[in-house]
């Protein structure tokens, strides 16, 4: 059973009994729909131990989440340094057999980069999944023709089977359900989503995923200061329980944007001057645009002649999807648009394979941006041998990729057929992609004020350095699972009742106006549970509808007492001493011979044999237990010889 | 819950909804129909109209030459043109929290609302009503400041004065509140107030009231809005239409289960089939043109044009017009265009699947492209230059009293070779003609109102079954013109509650729950029924129930009999060895004799009487209140 939770119904009218939630074993096997309002969140990063999903690990992102009874899949990722069963997340975690559907209640989508949509048809299609999959309109447009890209790499190209086709991708996205920004998407009665802008890359979104009072915030990967072409990351007060963040550059507080800006013109300002190439692997869509902003810029004011290069037919189009969802972009552009489209490059010109082996300096952007394979790898090979050429890597490169050994200063790589390359380019880093660094991080945090925190997508040492952090400044949990592990969050729901407002007005007509934020207020009610909802009423109210009467507790309580003075005086005395004790409460001394402190009746008589022992008799019904039982304490002790009678 | 209505206009509403100690404005509508009292204002210098003379009452009593002049056997305000603003004394708007906008021509009084008047609240519109709204303000702004006309009108406004006018300017309502255009400072900070939302978005308000817009299907980014509470539910339907145009479709489920609709902007023209219009608009196009002659459309610089123009990119091929130049002036012409590619995510399905080949949505692209439709800023600069006739040119603005309109009507109006088609249905043609007559040119009127009609709606409103519906008091009846037609009116079970110009309603409503949230730390609260002291606080401004220890619980009982019984079975756990059991005409009285104790058990109470003997009296508490919840 995912949960432990009971909200018990006896008969009408019924008892409440809200046990404590414990932590449960999770298990995706049962897709339990309960209508309970107490319930534990888990998460499960998908595959078992030996594969990797979004974990520690910046491969492929996977998530499961299981609140309030609802089953969610967040990404559905492939891995690139990958070429065999290992690059698609391990789905049998889910189910051993037969399709997904029925243990899934939606699937969510970040945003449309290959490591967090590219097993999506071979989720549904292959496995087999039917039920609704979610991503924002520029998502949903873009996603496709990457799928379609990186199928026709894999089995056209490297003729591998086993594969999604093309009319699987179209299958796949016939299942997809366009969400906008801000929109509250009810995927079904109890199961809310809502996206926030990410920054990032076109479309990016971050989702809040809601069923009740309970709710988790997926990042998807997000930045937090705006670009060149994206705006900053952007969310709500939303106080989740938990917010799982990607967490990329976890360690890395990076330099202001304008440095790196500065220092990657210069770069490709000295290769070009020295006569030198420079390649740039970037993908399609995103980084690419913002460095074409940033270059036909430099060529503009510099007066540049040597050639930008951009490859594949995917330029074109690519711009025309920022030109179509301008309002996604950041304010800048989107002020200007009408004036001047900052899509429509006259610098950038559309690369052919021949151009590469032109004497001459020449910028060229290929893809795909971490070297695995296509054009870029092509275009490197040609040019590693030249010390005046440079590649740039933009971008975080994955394990296993020819990227990511260049970086890592390989100077020899093995290539196919047993062949060696030597690498003599430069080869520089830039860290353009956009990744909320540390700093970032935290000022999520502090946006959405999280109860718990989950980091995936990071490295396990810059993760373990960063949750330290976030343990420190913000005193809540995080969580840094690894693949295949399970985190599950024990959250604590508030329950909704029902309040009536005759008793919220008495209520109020006693005290003052409400609402004051600073000062709660002490108010009296009956709680009735019927027909599965929790009423707070007047206590006549409550007894009327149950067709029941009040029971009334007194205790009358015998106190004895030494005391030299006649009945009344000993009664004055009284009063002046309650008086002098119990600033704030209503003290009367009444005609009839009593004393009423708030509605305890206090009374005095003694015998005739012995005119010095009063008794005092204190009266006071259950409601006021804790004050007559002080009370009755207190005037045990006596009262203090000083007193006036007056 | 009360409803105060600022403006009668039903189309340009302006209403402030008080729900649960928030103040809530829907819409602010601007009425331009005042600026048909106006001359228009020429852009080129004109002879005529500078020529006009000035109206001295026929006694000569009343001389207000420089005032009013008259034209064409008419009186017009020789001034700036003003409008007729939503009615500001009802209530201090500097109270009002949040100002929904339901759609960009609902929009046009908001300066006046949000500026110099001590407003201090939010304004909630979606990004095409705000991109829209701004575009379509800053035109005016610009219309009124091109043409700048140092005179502002004041004496025939006098009361006294007024009523000795000359019809129509003596019927002319409110005109104590009308005023001149703001400035483009006003629209930038009133604009600046906007806060962003999407369709289906909750949003809390002060964490008592919910609201949401829906799509209504009427124009880019127009919504209705539900605001809500969990017992409470008021739909604000605004122009809503059920036409395939270029808009999202509009969401009906979502208004269900309302107990109060207040519906506004239904169709102005609801005799007129928006298809056979559109229809009569291509066939007098065609024809006007095959004869030579030019067609000026007078329209807003958004919406129903970009229906137009579509309907047009497939008529021009066929009808052989291929060649004949098309022209959009306006300063904000080419924006509008622009912007109009850019919401994909606010437009029919249709058009949204455009985008994602990627092609533009609107085939108005198509035509810029080939070079077909061509837009200006105005008709100063390279129009002049390029302009080639015989063509066609929307412009605006449709009342013809400013704008570059006023210049085509001043080019064209003589002969009777060119057409002028009116598609707005905000202004009556014959009122806007008035200060052109005699004119030789064609008049066609081809209203395109695509907003409810009476038979829609109450299909819509059968379905959604509000509880209450409140309306514009124009709705309860035939329109003046029509008074025989009953079918052009709301009938409704019970019958609609009318609104006019400065009502105040009372809603129907009875509140009786409110919903708060129980904190887990109060829980288990207890068994059975429970009586409970809690902390009322509030927490991210919702209402939130915290432990206040003691709980305390009151205890139903419905008999006592065989209660001493119990009670002697329990004592003996507490030392106590004797007791005396008397039975009595209500219960028993339980006599703990060592102790001196006595306990007295009946029906509806039970009164324990003890020496101060804390610990007994604890024991003996206890034991009562877990007998009686065992009951």
């Amino acid at each position: 059973m995912a949960r432990e939770v009971r909200c018990k119904t006896v008969e009408e009218p019924s008892l409440v009994a809200l046990a404590k939630t414990h932590a449960a074993t999770p298990s995706f096997k049962n897709k339990t729909a309960s209508g309970s309002h107490l319930s534990n969140v888990h998460l499960c990063i998908s595959s078992s131990c030996f594969l990797s999903g979004a974990g520690q690990d910046v491969g492929r992102s996977c998530i499961l989440v299981s609140i309030g009874g609802k089953n969610i899949m967040l990404d559905c990722g492939m891995h690139m340094g990958f070429n065999d069963d290992r690059r698609f997340p391990d789905f049998s975690y889910i189910t051993q057999q037969g399709r997904l559907t029925e243990f899934l209640d939606c699937v969510i989508i970040s945003h449309f980069h290959l490591d967090h949509c590219g097993a999506l048809p071979y989720m549904s299609e292959m496995v087999g999944y039917d039920g609704p999959i979610y991503m924002t309109h520029p998502t949903k447009a873009i996603c496709p023709i990457l799928l379609e890209d990186f199928r026709k790499i894999t089995v056209d190209k490297k003729g591998e089977t086993n594969f999604f086709t093309s009319q699987m991708i179209k299958d796949c996205m016939k299942k997809v359900v366009p969400l906008n920004l801000h929109q509250t998407v009810q995927v079904d009665d109890e199961l809310e989503i809502k996206a926030y802008y990410a920054g990032h890359v076109l479309g990016a979104a971050m989702v809040q995923i809601k069923v009740g009072s309970e709710s988790v915030v997926y990042t998807g990967d997000y930045n937090m200061t705006p670009d060149r072409h994206l705006g900053a990351a952007w969310i709500d007060k939303c106080r989740p329980d938990i917010l799982i963040s990607e967490s990329t550059y976890a360690t890395t507080i990076r330099d202001s944007k304008r440095c790196r800006e500065r220092d990657f013109l210069k770069k490709v300002h000295e290769t070009v001057e020295r006569g030198g190439k420079v390649l740039i692997p970037v993908f399609a869509l995103g980084r690419a645009q913002e460095l074409c902003i940033l270059l036909e810029t430099f060529w503009e004011r510099m007066n540049m002649k040597a050639p930008i290069y951009f490859s594949t037919g995917l330029t074109e189009k690519a711009n025309h999807y920022y030109k179509l969802f301008i309002t996604w972009t950041n304010q800048k552009i989107r002020k200007t648009f009408v004036q001047r489209n900052m899509f429509e490059f006259k610098h950038i010109k559309a690369f052919d394979r021949s151009y590469a082996d032109n004497p001459g300096p020449m910028v060229v952007f290929a893809t795909p941006g971490m070297l695995h394979a296509g054009q870029s790898l092509q275009i490197f090979k040609k040019w590693a041998g030249n010390e005046k050429n440079m590649i740039i890597m933009p971008g975080y490169c994955v394990q296993g990729t020819i990227g990511h050994k260049i970086l890592n200063g390989q100077k020899k790589l093995e290539m196919e057929n047993r062949q060696t390359l030597e690498v003599k380019l430069q080869v520089e880093y830039m860290s353009f992609s956009a990744h909320a660094d540390a700093k970032g991080i935290m000022q999520l945090i502090r946006m959405a004020e999280p109860r718990n925190m989950l980091l995936v997508h990071g490295e396990a040492k810059k993760m373990e350095f960063l949750k330290d952090k976030i343990e420190q400044e913000f005193t809540i949990n995080c969580f840094m699972p690894a693949n295949g592990e399970t985190t599950t969050v024990i959250t604590n729901p508030s329950v909704p009742v029902d309040i009536s407002l005759n008793l919220l007005k008495r209520e109020m007509a006693l005290g003052g106006p409400l609402p004051d934020p600073k000062k709660p207020r002490t108010m009296h009610g009956t709680l009735i549970m019927k027909d599965n909802s929790l009423r707070l009423v007047t206590p006549e109210q409550a007894l009327k509808e149950l067709g029941l009467n009040e029971h009334q507790l007194r205790f009358t309580c015998r106190v004895q007492l030494q005391d030299p003075h006649s009945d009344p005086d000993t009664l004055s005395r009284i009063y002046t001493h309650l008086k002098s004790v119990l600033k704030g409460y209503t003290i009367q001394h009444l005609p009839d011979g009593t004393v009423m402190v708030e509605s305890i009746v206090i009374k005095v008589s003694s015998s005739a044999e012995e005119p010095n022992t009063k008794v005092l008799l204190l009266s006071w019904s259950y409601q006021d237990e804790d004050l007559g039982s002080f009370l009755s304490t207190l005037l045990k002790k006596g009262l203090p010889s000083g007193l006036s009678s007056m | 819950m009360k409803l105060y209505c600022l403006s009668g206009h039903p189309t340009l509403p302006c209403n402030v909804l008080k729900f649960k100690s928030t103040t809530i404005m829907l819409d602010c509508g601007l009425d331009t129909t005042s600026v048909l009292q106006f001359l228009p204002l020429p852009l080129v210098h004109s002879p005529r109209l500078s020529k006009l003379p000035g109206w001295v009452s026929k006694d000569g009593t009343i001389n207000l030459e420089k005032e009013l002049k008259e034209c064409a056997g008419r009186v017009f305000v020789d001034s700036q043109p003003e409008f007729c603003l939503p009615e500001k004394e009802l209530l201090d708007l500097s109270t009002i929290d949040v100002i929904l906008i339901s759609n960009y021509h609902c929009m046009m009084a908001l300066p006046y609302i949000t500026e110099h008047t001590g407003f201090t609240g939010t304004v909630y519109a979606t990004e095409p009503t705000l991109q829209i709204g701004r575009l379509l303000m800053e035109e005016l702004v610009n219309f009124m400041e091109r043409v700048p006309k140092a005179q502002s009108a004041t004496c025939w406004k006098y009361k006294e004065i007024q009523r000795l006018l000359p019809g129509p300017l003596k019927d002319a309502v409110e005109v104590s509140t009308w005023k001149r255009c703001y400035s483009m400072q006003d629209v930038n900070s009133a604009l600046s107030k906007v806060q962003l939302v999407g369709y289906s978005q909750k949003v809390e308000l002060f964490g008592a009231v919910q609201v949401t817009p829906l799509s209504s299907g009427y124009s880019l980014g127009s919504s209705n809005w539900i605001i809500q509470s969990h017992y409470e539910k008021v739909s604000y339907v605004s122009g809503s239409s059920l036409l395939t145009t270029h808009p999202q479709p509009m969401d009906q489920s979502s208004l269900k289960n309302s107990d109060v609709l207040i519906l506004t902007g239904l169709t102005q023209m609801p005799t007129a089939n928006p298809d056979g219009m559109l229809g009569d608009f291509c066939s007098n196009l065609a024809m006007t043109i095959r004869a030579g002659g030019n067609v000026l459309v007078p329209c807003y610089s958004s919406g129903v044009i970009y229906d137009l123009l579509e309907c047009l990119y497939q008529f021009i091929e066929n009808a052989n017009l291929g060649s004949t130049p098309f022209y959009f002036i306006s300063p904000v012409a080419n924006s509008s265009l622009e912007f109009s590619q850019i919401f994909a995510e606010w437009l029919c399905h249709n058009k949204q699947s455009k985008v994602y080949l990627p092609e533009p949505p609107f085939p108005h692209a198509e035509l810029i492209q080939t070079n077909k439709l061509k837009h200006y800023p105005s008709i100063h600069g390279d129009f002049s230059s390029e302009f080639r006739q015989p063509c066609v040119v929307f412009t605006g603005h449709p009342s013809l009293r400013f704008g570059d309109v006023v210049h085509f009507m001043e080019l064209w109006g003589k002969s009777s070779l060119n057409t002028i088609i009116f598609t707005e249905p905000d202004f009556s043609y014959l009122d806007a003609l008035a200060p052109y007559q005699p004119l030789a040119m064609k008049c066609v009127y081809c209203p395109i109102d695509t907003r409810l009609n009476f038979h829609q709606v109450s299909k819509l409103l059968k379905e959604v079954q509000p509880l209450h519906v409140v309306c514009p008091e124009q709705y309860t009846q035939p329109p003046p013109a029509q008074s025989h037609r009953s079918d052009l009116m709301l009938e409704l079970q019970p019958p609609p509650m009318p609104y006019r110009r400065c009502s105040v309603l009372g809603l129907p409503f009875r509140r009786r729950w409110e919903r708060i949230q129980l904190l887990p730390e109060v829980g288990p609260v207890a068994t059975h029924l429970s009586d409970i002291s809690i902390l009322l606080s509030l927490v991210h401004h919702s209402a939130v129930l915290k432990n206040q220890p003691p709980i305390v619980q009151v205890l139903p009982l419905k008999k006592m009999r065989g209660s001493a019984v119990f009670f002697l079975s329990l004592p003996s756990q507490h030392g106590i060895t004797e007791v005396k059991v008397e039975e009595t005409t209500d219960g028993h009285i339980l006599h703990l004799q060592a102790e001196d104790t006595l306990i007295q058990l009946e029906e509806d109470g039970t009164h324990i009487v003890c020496d101060d003997n804390e610990p007994l009296r604890t024991a003996l508490r206890d034991l009562v209140l877990r007998f009686l919840m065992k009951l």
